[in-house]
């Protein structure tokens, strides 16, 4: 990676342009517009040539790392390799073209889409049925909780306003169960990070509208309490949400459905290899039990509108273009080598635990799933942070871990490596790993000051937030 | 068998199961309880080859009608030059996960800088975030947006020309956010200032929104409203198609608190709805308002220029309940789609989308007045969209129309006919659509 200054703004030249239209053949043009409804001054967007724009995008891709250019062993995130071919499925010219609203006898593809991605997500997750419609994870819970909400409402249940989050969940919970309306409630955590159920009980009443769990939860483990919890927050009339961020270890080998979760999202750009695209577009589809069918939002894919739905929470009907990924994804995968997805995975966050475990502090030391944490180097004496060892790794070639997440510890390195990493990949991130808990023995200073071979190494984020410049000055 | 995505080979997992201290694959699931593993055989197709999987895509794609298309009620099919594709499938931006590490994220985040700064231009604002998922949401958000910074109101007014999928979208996030939504009357095709200036009078309002071009595809002239939506002691929040805005009147310029909309019309292809790209812009005193990523300029610790997330103290991984807004993922390619299209266009090449799109809808407005079976419902102006009145039945001329080649002839709740015309579509295409309408008069 080099260091490349520009900003687009920087290359413009008064009179070049990158654009190629068609003379105007019209006779009127934007010029009969009145007046008074005019822009007064003309926009200062870049003015540069094709040639430039090409240039300057391919130079600023030149500093940015993704999972094509190396191992992302980032916990939660799930930065499986993204296959080609649903690159070039998603790409098809006929799929681009086809406009939302079209009639739905145009239309008989897109729809046998939705159907059999539905379907093999069904299969897949033990719930009933889909919507495709939620553009990402934080949209999927946003729109399952309105599901639970709806769901009390139409009931009469009407003081069911509460939702139980553990204190370890991903930071969307409480902020989805919040702009839905519903006061968070939070259940501890064990030490060994599971879920206190003896504490649970004492917060399930008749004002529990439901619980958000993931499972495994943050710290890889599974919740072997799942069953007596489900009958808990049932037997007192609640919902039980599954987050969908930590499924990957579970495909192939169990179904949410099958545990008693009510209602699920699914992050299509984790379990289901849809690129992340720095951070979007996704997709989080949502799925519920049976007796929630009718309260799927619009628009729906059987076209029909029960007056139970939790409404529209999308301009049309999700990322369709996402969808079509994920779906190559699951054709590529079928029903043969889906079984070893999840067990892969597994297997390499236990081989990378158990590898660097005399190097850095294993707070809970069980078998993981799909990831597991790490509370800072094993020898805390030498003032090397987990930040520091982050920004090490950079220099090595590897994207960071989650770091300081989940918040149960101080020095949090989260690790999940995915199935698509092979063993030597691993082993290069172990012998890294190993060498910098090293440097940090011998030359603290090293690692203290890293990265050091990066386009920039530590950018002032504090000053950026105390003199925000948050677009360009001309 | 081997799987081109599964590295592993036999002698990997055993040395691998071996270090893990367990014998076997199944051993790492020996705490699952035994009736929570899925012993059944999944119900998925049996795997495909690359080729069959082509196979099943190009049937799906026949399945579809291929059709010219003449609407738009929120997406619109605009042209987009070849070099936009080509940047956002590099894989080095592609297959990157949001620049949290930003000492290898920079080519993010310099994007992201550049299509907040281009935002900003377009709308007359301030400040803009790193996106939204679409159109919809980002009206929601702003709405939210203005309950959370005008202290102790909880009642939004919203337009009743804005699209239909905007106004259920605002519903939705609104009603269980505990939020009270009115809507603003029409009329004669547009906003009413009157019924906006009742429904204020009781100065318990937080917010209200408005579109720039409506469901009508009028040009709203919002003259007077920022006045009385400030003299309430509300925030204004106006919905806009950013193309239009290389030629229309801004937010910023109308004196708006925050603008909102779809960036779809900046090139994205149509692909069903999605993924498009919403926007989210304010003033400068709402910055810390704002939900979602945001990007500011800085310095490395060698002095050169560097660009970071900020302001996330405002944000779900920090905030917790507390947080502005639940949005985590933005739609992040989508926004560097915008960024190359807008730097290859240019002010003049957004403008000449504009005047194009302009001149190709009032010919097929003239043409089709001219059919003698149309009729002008409301005499105001109007860029790329419109709707008219008629006494054929619409869904059967949107039928022969589909049979045709075309889509067009959208039938509005109202049970008015709207078109859409962007610079797209030539001189024939709208002389063919014309015909087929004369053949449907004439039969």
């Amino acid at each position: 990676m080099k260091y490349y200054d520009k900003l687009i703004f920087e290359l413009s030249k008064e009179g070049r342009c990158g654009y190629s239209l068609p003379d105007n053949m019209w006779e009127e043009n934007t010029g009969s517009i009145p007046s008074g409804l005019r822009r007064t001054s003309v926009p200062r967007l870049p003015q540069v040539s094709e040639v430039d724009v090409v240039r300057h995008y391919t130079n600023l891709s030149d500093m940015n790392f993704g999972v094509d250019t190396g191992f992302y062993p980032l916990g939660s995130c799930t930065m499986k390799y993204n296959p080609k071919i649903n690159e070039e499925i998603a790409g098809t010219a006929g799929f681009q073209g086809i406009h939302p609203l079209q009639p739905r006898s145009t239309v008989q593809g897109v729809m046998k889409l939705y159907n059999d991605l539905s379907a093999s997500l069904s299969a897949i997750t033990g719930m009933a049925a889909f919507t495709l419609n939620p553009f990402a994870g934080a949209h999927g819970e946003l729109t399952g909780l309105m599901i639970m909400r709806r769901y009390h409402i139409c009931r009469g249940d009407l003081k069911r306003t509460r939702v139980i989050v553990p204190d370890s969940a991903h930071g969307t919970n409480p902020a989805s169960a919040t702009v839905c309306g519903l006061e968070v409630v939070q259940v501890n955590s064990l030490p060994d990070g599971t879920i206190d159920v003896d504490h649970l009980k004492t917060l399930l009443d008749d004002t529990v509208a439901g619980i958000m769990m993931t499972n495994p939860n943050t710290l890889g483990l599974f919740e072997t309490r799942i069953g007596e919890i489900a009958d808990l927050v049932h037997g007192c009339g609640g919902l039980l949400y599954y987050d969908g961020a930590n499924m990957n270890p579970l495909l192939g080998v169990v179904r949410p459905g099958d545990m008693g979760f009510d209602i699920m999202h699914l992050n299509l750009h984790k379990t289901f290899s849809t690129p992340h695209g720095g951070g979007g577009p996704g997709a989080g589809p949502v799925g519920v039990a049976e007796r929630l069918r009718q309260y799927l939002p619009l628009p729906r894919m059987d076209g029909e509108e029960p007056e139970e739905n939790a409404g529209r929470i999308s301009g049309f009907m999700g990322n369709f273009g996402v969808l079509l990924k994920a779906y190559a994804y699951i054709l590529m995968l079928g029903r043969q080598n889906i079984r070893m997805a999840g067990p892969l995975a597994t297997l390499n966050a236990n081989y990378v635990k158990e590898s660097l475990k005399d190097c850095y502090m294993l707070p809970v030391p069980s078998v993981c799933k799909h990831e597991f944490v790490f509370d800072g180097l094993a020898d805390q004496s030498t003032g090397v942070t987990t930040l520091d060892v982050a920004k090490r790794l950079l220099d090595y070639g590897f994207h960071a871990p989650t770091v300081y997440f989940p918040l149960l510890f101080h020095q949090s390195i989260m690790i999940e490596p995915t199935e698509t990493e092979s063993k030597e990949t691993l082993d290069a991130f172990i012998d890294v790993m190993r060498k910098i808990a090293g440097e940090a023995a011998e030359d603290p200073d090293l690692v203290k000051s890293a990265p050091h071979n990066t386009p920039v190494r530590r950018p002032d984020e504090t000053a950026a937030a105390r003199h925000p410049v948050i677009r360009f000055q001309y | 068998m081997a799987f081109a995505y599964f590295p592993h080979t036999p002698d990997d997992i055993r040395q691998m199961l071996q270090r893990s201290g367990v014998s076997s694959i199944e051993e790492l699931y020996s705490d699952v309880p035994e009736k929570f593993r899925f012993k059944g055989e999944y119900d998925l197709p049996d795997a495909m080859s690359e080729e069959e999987v082509r196979r099943y895509f190009t049937h799906l794609d026949s399945l579809n009608t291929r059709l010219t298309v003449f609407c738009g009620a929120g997406a619109y099919d605009h042209y987009s030059p070849a070099a936009v594709k080509y940047i956002i499938s590099r894989s080095e931006f592609l297959t990157a996960y949001t620049p949290y590490q930003a000492e290898i994220s920079q080519g993010t985040l310099r994007y992201i800088f550049e299509f907040q700064s281009m935002v900003c231009e377009l709308t007359g604002m301030d400040c803009a975030n790193a996106s939204m998922y679409d159109g919809p949401t980002s009206a929601a958000e702003a709405m939210l947006m203005s309950v959370a910074s005008v202290r102790k109101r909880r009642k939004v007014l919203i337009s009743s020309s804005l699209l239909p999928n905007v106004i259920d979208v605002v519903r939705t996030y609104t009603g269980y956010h505990g939020v009270q939504t009115d809507t603003i009357e029409i009329s004669d095709g547009v906003t009413s200032l009157e019924d906006l200036k009742r429904k204020l009078s009781g100065n318990d309002v937080a917010g209200v929104l408005v579109p720039g071009i409506n469901r009508y595809g009028i040009i709203e002239d919002l003259e007077g409203f920022a006045d009385a939506v400030h003299s309430a002691g509300a925030l204004m929040a106006v919905y806009s198609d950013p193309s239009s805005l290389a030629v229309l009147k801004t937010p910023g310029e109308w004196g708006a608190d925050i603008a909102c909309g779809d960036g779809q019309t900046l090139g994205i292809p149509l692909c069903f709805g999605g993924p498009y790209v919403g926007f989210l812009a304010c003033r400068k005193d709402l910055m810390r308002k704002l939900p979602g990523r945001i990007v500011g300029a800085t310095e490395d610790l060698d002095g050169k220029r560097s660009f970071v997330l900020t302001l996330q103290a405002r944000e779900q991984h920090i905030r917790r309940e507390k947080a502005t807004s639940n949005i985590c993922s933005n739609q992040s390619l989508m926004a560097l789609y915008v960024t190359v299209y807008l730097s290859l266009m240019g002010p003049e090449g957004l403008k000449k989308v504009n005047d194009l799109s302009y001149g190709g809808a009032h010919y097929l407005h003239r043409k089709l007045l001219e059919t003698g079976k149309f009729s002008v419902v409301f005499d105001k102006p109007f860029l790329k969209e419109f709707v008219l009145a008629t006494d054929i039945d619409v869904p059967y001329l949107q039928k022969v129309l589909a049979d045709a080649g075309f889509f067009g002839a959208l039938q509005t709740e109202e049970g008015y006919v709207s078109f859409c015309v962007t610079e797209r579509r030539t001189r024939e295409e709208i002389d063919a659509l014309v015909a087929v309408v004369n053949d449907v008069i004439q039969k």
